[in-house]
Order: structure tokens, then C-alpha cells, then sequence
């Protein structure tokens, strides 16, 4: 649109047409107060805190709702002005408790830092307040009505940001409350509850503390917690999360998850999970110390040296009388990417072994396959907010993806774009969509055949509820976009996906991503937690870059085949890193009784509860390093959390190596070595291209009491080692520090592809819900809340019902 | 023939909330005169009501809670057979609007949106029901009686007792 001129306080301006006079002030630095306008929700003008005087206007107009045009001259604070908010603010205090030195809000509210600025603590009402008791709606969500200012916020982000509608508005005037789906007199506890997603959007929302979260209620003061940006660590989204935390007596504790900043790129999302499941980091059922299990049978706690002692002997004889094809490894969707690679780097040379593999929950090697050699082809987050048609082939973002669902809506309202979406099943994003095709259950196959135009598929997709005719019609609509964003679920792999991509990346302008379910699932497939494959999806044949490794060329045997291995007694060991395998794969636990099995995790999962030494181990929360999301969107993982007694998985693999024996400096580039900095500390020098740039990573070392690059633990060494060998980890250094996304685009070189579709199909989607969170969520006790919640209520909630039809 | 099964409403009721949804733009336009006329069929806005209404019109129950607690006239609990509601807008409590509350409430022995116990009257003080040249006046569900005083108030609640008052809703 064209840019039109106007005048801010004397400041000449210039904004494109249509944009709101307070967002044009807002990118010009002017600050216009507003309680009701909230960004990318629907317009509201109930507040009139964002008056300004527009001259040849006859009175105060709102700059919420007020676009901004040619010659426009505008005045955003007079006495005037100022007089007409401090008279919205007494009329809002005239109501309001005030109390905010118990109010959760207190220090971040906006009714407080608009009181202060303009001055309102005189009121001229002497009514009565009218009290209500705050009410719990779910273990989530709580509200005060004294507190709340009417601004109908949260009952739009819950309508039109979550598509959910829990909130609604009742009676009028001052008596004006908001109201819950679930009224008292439909509850079985006679009180009123939320029927809804327990996103906490309203909560994020709420200018005040009316809105309150279950989690941080009365726990304590925003001044008193340090503020970590990190990645959540649930599903493969990675939103950007604001832990903040607080000392405790064993570490620190992290006390509340947020979106404090909006830089990440959820932008103003988190669901659930990333805002209220770091519970399972403060869990006391946490292993805190070392275990080894003695001749009795029993666990024996153990200073970490003799367990680090203990592993690194057995391991060391072991592969050395049985060989290193007798020892399984199988590693984490959760770790980092440092941590991923130095485990398969740790197996391939240390150990002797590519018997190494992760719970796969997408395909990501045939995916990273299919697009090699190719640009522009794989999509990242922030495209699912931009892009003018969208197309989802299986999958159910709304409750595997919610960040990409939250997306996805906000572009078809804002935007309007089109959003097209083939699935087995009825999912919710289906009421955004402008076409929807229903296709039988478990003809996913037959969908990407078909839709990679395949003519005859049609008829495994057919179902009394949708004909041939729906799905040509539903191809043709898509194949006429001149642009699309290809969204695909873990339903979709092997050679289903491979036809799919084949033929999408004839189409011009086709962008694809593939979802999966944790936060580095598809960090742990590129870091080449895969027996057959090398970090950055290198086939081992025929490989050249990775020909430091030494490493054997026979593929390993891959997750099943570990325990088939150890069912006939061939597996001498096995080290599980993060992962709870005996649980996901149904294992029988007497397969592993020949076998010196070494768990590294928080708790005592089904795996850990078989093994002969359990190491205790900090999460995602408790360390650093990077992850990459579902689309390849490389993110930095700072440390909040801290529990005494845990250490993390890249620093135990560390020390096993050294108990092994192993050249430290050749598994990690660290001090002086063949492949290390040298023996001074590297502040940034010897990074190749980026030689000579100031180096946040050294103050971050600094800031942790570590030298720089003279540790084996510091984790940026090995992503040194990342960027320097794996396909598509050519990341930009600074861009990661300094805590911004940044976008992969999968590399496999093309110099050794290799026919990789005789694959073993060894994805096992997760299945996680908006309450679940693998092994991990039955640690939280706020999911485990939700789920009880969740079942008190039939399954058929009231947020799949059909809203308004307008 | 209702378009809904089962519906809660007599025939033609049910008949007359079909044609409303088909003759606004939206549908959802003739949320409020079905709740009014569901109300003088039911006495109340019950929650069979709701139910009915938002599945009728493709709302949330919650949409129709939001409008049903704005509007002080749709009531959520049964009234009385006779709805008693008297005006004390300016024209009437100058003229001794209140004077007939407060003799009503003496009366009947019940306050503001109550109702007696043998179910016959309810009580309801109302802002101006468009008599004023008449004040004070009162409605009886909906018949007018104006110009009155505590005595005719009287006359007019033994009449209704009596079972000779208009029962038109
Ligand atoms: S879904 Fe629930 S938690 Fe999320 S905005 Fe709506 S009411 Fe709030
Ligand atoms: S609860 Fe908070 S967000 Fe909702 S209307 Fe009240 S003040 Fe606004
Ligand atoms: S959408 Fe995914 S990454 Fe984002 S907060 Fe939720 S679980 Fe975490
Ligand atoms: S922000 Fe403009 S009226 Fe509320
Ligand atoms: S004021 Fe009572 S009828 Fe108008």
C-alpha cells in the first residue's frame, strides 16, 4: 500500500496506508498507552485509554482503531490528554482491588504503570467495591474478576487467536464479567470451569492479574527471578520460552515459563506445554545421584568417579574382547545437537560401533534425500505465518504442532490465506481450512500418489464420505496456487514421501517441511543418531567427509535390531542417552539381562529401571548448546535451571571417553590438538571464516566460570566440529548467540547419494497430545493435572463444536 | 415440522424458529427474539433453552449466555404466574412509583425478582414501560393497569387471584 504522510507531535511521519495511528506511532518510537488493542486481534476501542487529539476531529478519537492518513496532524499527549486517561483510570480503579503487592501482575501490570504515569492514585468514587472470590476455572487458568478491567483481551485471543471460544462476556455495563464455558450449574462441583486447550493465551494476554496461571500464582515477584530465554523442550515446534528462576537450597528452580520477550519465533505463542511443563525439572522424584548396581541386585549410590570409573572399564573391555559391534547406543530427541553428535562421534570412534539409533518420529533422511542439491525447497517456521497457501497433509499441528497451528490461524485471519488439508481424520485446523479433503483411514500412501498425480490412488481414498470428484477437485484447487507451503505429518514417509517430494519439487515455488515430535528430533536424525547414516543425513558408503571417523562403513544395526541383539545375547552393552526405549518399543525386560546396560536420565524410567549403572542427568533446561526444529530452524539452548547432583549428557560422555582411554582431543577440537584452538583460549580467532569476530561465546564461558575453549565440556567446541562437517550446518555463529532463529536448509552431498529407499520404516510417531509429553510428561505434574482435568469431561469438548457461522 | 428432533417447543413455536433463522442475513440475528419467545412459552430461559437455541443458530452455548445475562428482561428462573412489573422511572416515581413497589412488596411479601411461594405473582421493578402519561403504571406479563394507587393495587391482585385477570403472555 502506498505510504501516506502525517504528523505526530510535531514529527512528520510516514506509514503505509491502513496501518493503525498506534502501531505507526508504535514503529516511530511514540508510545500510545492501550489496554484493549491488542495486535493481530480484532479491534475492540473499549478501553479509550489510547486517546489522542486529531485536529479537525471534534473530539479525543482512538488511535486503536484510527488508520492513519495523508495530512493527518495529530497530538499523543497534552494535558488535555492527559486528563481524559487519568478519568479512564479512576472509573477502572473505581472497581479494582488494589492489591497489587500480593498480585501476581505486580511489577509487569499495565494498570500499575499507567497509574503511576499519569497520577490517578486520588479517586473521586467512595462506592463500595464490589468483591468476588477468585475462581480456579482449571489447574491452569484462574480468575479474579476484581482485578479484571474489562478489556476483553483473553476473550479474543481465546476466540480468535486459539479458534477455541472457552470465554465469553456476561451481564453489562459494570456488572460486566467474563465468563467461562462451563457454567456452575453445568458442573458437577458447582463451580465454573474452562472446557479448552489450556494454552494460557488469555493468561499471556490479561494487561492485569485477573487472568493468573496455576503454576506461578502467589509463588513469587517477577524482580526476584533471573529470565532465561531457552527452547522448550516438548514438541518439535522449539518455541523460544522465558524460564524464570529462582536459588534454591540444591540449585535453582525454575518457577515460571512465559513469552516475555516475543523475539522467538513463536512470536506471541506458547501452548501448555512450553508455559507449564519445566514442572518435571523440579520433580523430587529426580535421580540425583550416581547409581551402580552391586552382585546383590541392588543399586548402590556411588561417587561419580567410581561410576564414571566403573562404565568407561567395562565399556573399554568389552569392546575389546566382544568388538564394537557388540554395543548398541541409543540417543535423545531431546538433547542438543552438540550432544547428539559427540554421542554417534563417541559410538563411531570410541566405541567402534554404528550400532546407534534414536526413536525416530519423522522421516527426515528421506526428506533431507528428496530435497538434496535443491534451494529454497524446505520451509521454515516462520514461514507457516507468511505464506499465501498452505497445504497439510496428515498430521494434527492443533495438538502435535501447536505453534505451526497457532500460525496457521493467524495467517488465514490476518492474511487470509488459503489453507488446504487432507487427513484421515476430522482434525480442528479443518475450520480454517478453505478446503478440506477427508480421505479413508490409512490411505496415506494412496494421498501422496495421488497427489504426486497418481490418477488411480483415488479409489483407496474414496469413503462414503467424500467421492473421486472431491479429491480431483481438491488437487486441482492446489495445483493452482501459484505459491504453496507443504506441511507434512509423520503419517507420510519412506517411499510415500519420496513420490511426494519428487514430484512437489517439480512444481515451482513449493516449499515442504516435515513435523516431528520433540525438540531436536530432527536435530538427532542430522546429527546422524542413525545406523546407517552419518551426521547430515552421509550415507556411510563411499563417504569422504567424514573419513576422520575411522569409522566402520557396514551399517549398524538400528533400534529394533539392538534388541533383537540382546534377545539372542549378542549385545554385550548398550548406553541410552535420554531415551526410554524399553517403554516405546515394548521391550522384554529379560532380553536385556546379558547385556551391561548404562542409562544416562532424570529418572527411573522402564529403561533405567533395568540397568547396571543409572547416571543422573540435567535437561534441556539445565544446559547449553543448540537445537533444530521440525522445519531446520537452529535455536540456542541456554541454561536456567540447576539441580545439584546432575550433570549433562555432554559432559558424561566426556568423561566416559576419557575413562576409556580415548584421545580427548581428537574426540572434542579443545585446547591445544590436532583439531583444537591452540593453547590459548579461542576467543573466536581460529574459527576459520569468522576469524577475528567478536566472540560472545567466550563471554558466555566467562559468565559460567569455564575458560574459554580450554575445556573438553564446552559444548561450542563440537559445534565448531558441526560447522566445520556436517552438510547444512554452515550456521552463522553470531546470528546463534545472539539468541536469534536461524534457517537450515538440508545439504546432503550430493557427491555420495546413494539409493536409500530400501530404508527399514523404523518412524514410530509419538502420538503426544496437548497434555502428553512422552516418558517426560509423566514427570510433570501440571500435564498429569491436565489430564485429569481433561477426564472429567466427556472426550466430545466443547471446543470441537462448530462456532458462529458467520 | 421442526427442522430440530425432539424439540422442546410446542409446534408452533418450534415452526416460527424456523422460519426466523431463514429470514436474517445471519442467523445467529435471531438469537434474541427466540430467547423472548421462548421465554413467554417456558415462563424461563431454562437450560433445555439455550441448548436448543444455539443448536438452532450454530452458536455456542456460551455465545447465548453472553447475550442472555445482558438483557435484564430474559429471565434464567420461572416468574410467577402473574409477572408483576412495576415502573419507577422518572414519569412513575414522581407520581408514586415507589410507593407501589414497596406496597407490592408489602403485599405480595417478596422482593425484587422474587416470587411467592404459591407460585401466583413475581415481582419485578422495571425502568419505563411506555405509559408514562398514565404514571403510575404497572404490567401484569402483558397487560397495562395505570394510573394507580396502593388501593387499586389491591383490587387488581384479588381480580388476578380470583382468576379474572388477562392471562395473555
Ligand atoms: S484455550 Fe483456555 S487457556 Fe487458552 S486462551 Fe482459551 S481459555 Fe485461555
Ligand atoms: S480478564 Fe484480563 S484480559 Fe480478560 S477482560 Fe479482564 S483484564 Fe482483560
Ligand atoms: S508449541 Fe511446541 S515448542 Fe511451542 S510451547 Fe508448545 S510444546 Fe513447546
Ligand atoms: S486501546 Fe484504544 S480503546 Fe482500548
Ligand atoms: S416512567 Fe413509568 S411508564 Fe414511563
Amino acid at each position: 500500500m502506498p505510504d501516506v504522510k502525517f504528523t505526530v507531535d510535531g514529527k512528520q511521519l510516514t506509514a503505509p496506508a491502513g496501518t493503525l495511528l498506534l502501531e505507526a506511532c508504535k514503529t516511530a518510537g511514540i508510545e500510545i498507552p492501550a489496554f484493549c488493542y491488542y495486535p493481530g486481534l480484532s479491534l475492540q476501542a473499549a478501553c479509550r485509554m489510547c486517546v489522542v487529539r486529531i485536529e479537525k476531529m471534534p473530539k479525543l478519537q482512538t488511535a486503536c482503531t484510527t488508520p492513519v492518513a495523508e495530512g493527518m496532524v495529530v497530538t499523543s499527549e497534552s494535558p488535555e490528554i492527559a486528563q481524559a486517561r487519568k478519568a479512564t483510570l479512576q472509573l477502572l480503579l473505581g472497581n479494582h482491588p488494589l492489591d497489587c503487592p500480593v498480585c501476581d501482575a505486580g511489577g509487569e501490570c499495565e494498570l500499575q504503570d499507567m497509574t503511576f504515569k499519569y497520577g490517578a492514585a486520588d479517586s473521586f468514587y467512595a462506592e463500595p467495591k464490589n468483591h468476588r472470590e477468585e475462581q480456579k476455572w482449571s489447574p491452569v487458568v484462574y480468575f479474579d474478576r476484581p482485578r479484571c478491567i474489562l478489556c476483553y483481551r483473553c476473550v479474543r485471543m481465546c476466540g480468535e487467536g486459539m479458534d477455541v471460544f472457552a470465554l465469553g462476556i456476561q451481564n453489562r455495563g459494570s456488572s460486566s464479567v467474563i465468563a467461562p464455558n462451563v457454567p456452575a450449574q453445568m458442573s458437577p462441583d458447582d463451580l465454573a470451569h474452562v472446557d479448552c486447550e489450556q494454552c494460557g493465551m488469555c493468561i499471556d494476554a490479561c494487561p492485569v492479574g485477573a487472568l493468573t496461571s496455576g503454576t506461578y500464582r502467589y509463588k513469587t515477584r517477577p524482580w526476584e527471578m533471573n529470565h532465561v530465554s531457552t527452547i522448550c523442550t516438548h514438541c518439535g515446534d522449539g518455541c523460544k520460552t522465558t524460564l524464570g528462576v529462582r536459588s534454591t537450597s540444591d540449585g535453582s528452580e525454575i518457577v515460571r515459563g512465559d513469552n516475555r520477550d516475543k523475539s522467538g519465533i513463536n512470536n506471541d505463542f506458547l501452548c501448555n506445554k512450553g508455559r507449564y511443563a519445566f514442572d518435571f525439572a523440579n520433580n523430587e522424584d529426580r535421580i540425583t545421584q550416581p547409581l551402580v548396581r552391586q552382585p546383590s541386585g541392588e543399586m548402590k549410590p556411588v561417587s561419580w568417579e567410581v561410576a564414571f570409573d566403573h562404565v568407561g572399564k567395562k565399556f573399554r573391555e568389552l569392546r575389546d574382547t566382544r568388538g564394537g559391534k557388540s554395543i548398541g547406543v541409543i540417543g535423545s530427541n531431546r538433547t542438543t545437537n552438540e550432544e547428539a553428535y559427540l554421542l554417534q562421534k563417541f559410538a563411531r570412534t570410541v566405541l567402534g560401533t554404528n550400532n546407534i539409533d534414536h526413536h525416530r518420529t519423522a522421516d527426515y533422511a528421506t526428506f533431507a534425500h528428496s530435497l538434496a542439491g535443491m534451494t529454497d525447497r524446505a520451509a521454515s517456521l516462520k514461514d507457516t505465518l507468511t505464506a499465501p497457501a498452505i497445504m497439510i497433509l496428515g498430521g494434527d499441528p492443533t495438538i502435535q504442532a501447536p505453534a505451526t497451528a497457532w500460525n496457521i490461524r493467524t495467517n488465514v485471519r490476518n492474511n487470509r490465506a488459503r489453507l488446504y488439508i487432507a487427513n484421515a481424520s476430522e482434525i480442528k485446523l479443518r475450520r480454517q481450512a478453505k478446503a478440506f479433503a477427508h480421505i479413508a483411514p490409512f490411505s496415506y500412501g494412496a494421498l501422496a500418489s495421488f497427489i504426486a498425480g497418481d490418477d488411480s490412488a483415488v479409489d483407496s481414498l474414496t469413503h462414503p464420505g467424500a467421492d473421486a470428484a472431491s479429491f480431483h477437485n481438491f488437487r486441482n484447487a492446489v495445483r493452482a496456487e501459484e505459491q504453496l507451503l507443504v506441511l507434512i505429518g509423520s503419517d507420510i514417509r519412506g517411499g510415500d514421501l519420496k513420490r511426494l517430494l519428487a514430484f512437489g519439487t517439480t512444481m515451482p515455488n513449493r516449499k515442504f517441511a516435515l513435523l516431528s515430535d520433540y525438540v531436536n528430533s530432527r536435530g538427532a536424525a542430522d546429527m546422524g543418531l542413525l545406523p546407517d547414516l552419518l551426521p547430515g543425513h552421509t550415507t556411510l558408503a563411499g563417504n569422504t567427509t567424514f573419513a576422520e571417523y575411522n569409522a566402520p562403513s557396514e551399517p549398524g544395526l538400528d533400534m529394533l535390531e539392538i534388541f533383537e541383539a540382546a534377545g539372542r545375547g549378542d549385545l554385550s552393552a548398550l548406553y541410552v542417552v535420554g531415551s526410554n526405549p524399553v517403554s516405546r518399543y515394548g521391550v522384554d525386560p529379560s532380553s536385556l539381562k546379558n547385556t551391561f546396560l548404562v542409562v544416562q536420565d532424570m529418572f527411573l524410567t522402564e529403561t533405567a529401571a533395568l540397568a547396571d549403572v543409572i547416571l543422573p542427568a540435567a535437561n534441556l533446561y539445565e544446559k547449553s548448546g543448540s537445537v533444530t526444529n521440525s522445519y531446520g530452524d537452529l535455536q540456542l539452548v541456554s541454561k536456567a535451571g540447576d539441580r545439584a547432583g546432575v550433570r549433562t549428557d555432554f559432559e558424561m560422555i566426556v568423561r566416559i571417553a576419557d575413562k576409556m582411554g580415548a584421545n580427548m582431543r581428537e574426540l572434542i577440537p579443545f585446547g591445544k590438538g590436532p583439531r583444537g584452538a591452540g593453547t590459548h583460549g579461542d576467543m573466536g580467532q581460529s574459527r576459520g571464516a569468522h576469524s577475528g569476530e567478536a566472540d560472545q561465546h567466550a563471554v558466555w564461558l566467562a559468565a559460567n566460570n569455564m575458560e574459554p575453549k580450554l575445556s573438553p565440556f564446552d559444548p561450542f567446541a563440537i559445534l565448531d566440529e558441526i560447522q566445520r562437517l556436517v552438510p547444512g550446518y554452515n550456521l552463522l555463529r553470531l546470528q546463534l548467540l545472539s539468541g536469534n532463529d536461524q534457517h537450515l536448509q538440508p545439504a546432503v552431498s550430493t557427491a555420495n547419494l546413494v539409493q536409500i529407499s530400501n530404508r527399514r520404516d523404523l518412524v514410530l510417531p509419538a502420538n503426544d497430545t496437548l497434555f502428553t509429553s512422552g516418558t517426560l510428561g509423566r514427570y510433570s505434574t501440571m500435564l498429569s493435572d491436565l489430564q485429569h482435568n481433561e477426564s472429567l469431561r466427556p472426550p466430545t469438548g466443547l471446543t470441537q463444536i462448530q462456532t458462529a457461522a458467520d | 415440522m421442526s427442522t430440530v428432533a425432539n424439540t422442546i417447543f410446542s409446534p408452533e413455536t418450534a415452526a416460527r424458529f424456523d422460519k426466523l433463522v431463514t429470514i436474517y442475513p445471519l442467523k445467529r440475528s435471531a438469537l434474541v427474539p427466540m430467547l423472548l419467545y421462548a421465554q413467554d412459552e417456558i415462563g424461563y430461559i431454562s437450560d433445555a433453552v439455550v441448548t436448543e437455541i444455539a443448536q438452532r443458530i450454530d452458536l455456542l452455548e456460551l455465545d447465548v449466555h453472553n447475550v442472555l445475562s445482558y438483557y435484564s428482561m430474559l429471565r434464567t428462573k420461572p416468574a410467577g404466574k402473574y409477572n408483576v412489573q412495576v415502573c419507577t422511572n422518572i414519569s412513575c416515581m414522581l407520581r408514586g412509583g415507589y410507593e407501589i413497589l414497596d406496597h407490592c412488596k408489602h403485599k405480595l411479601g417478596i422482593g425484587h425478582k422474587e416470587t411467592t411461594k404459591d407460585g401466583v405473582f413475581s415481582l419485578e421493578e422495571v425502568e419505563c414501560i411506555g405509559a408514562c402519561c398514565w404514571a403510575p403504571a404497572i404490567q401484569i406479563n402483558y397487560d397495562f393497569h395505570d394510573d394507580l394507587t396502593p388501593d387499586k393495587v389491591d383490587v387488581l391482585f384479588q381480580m388476578y387471584r380470583d382468576g379474572q385477570g388477562k392471562d395473555v403472555k
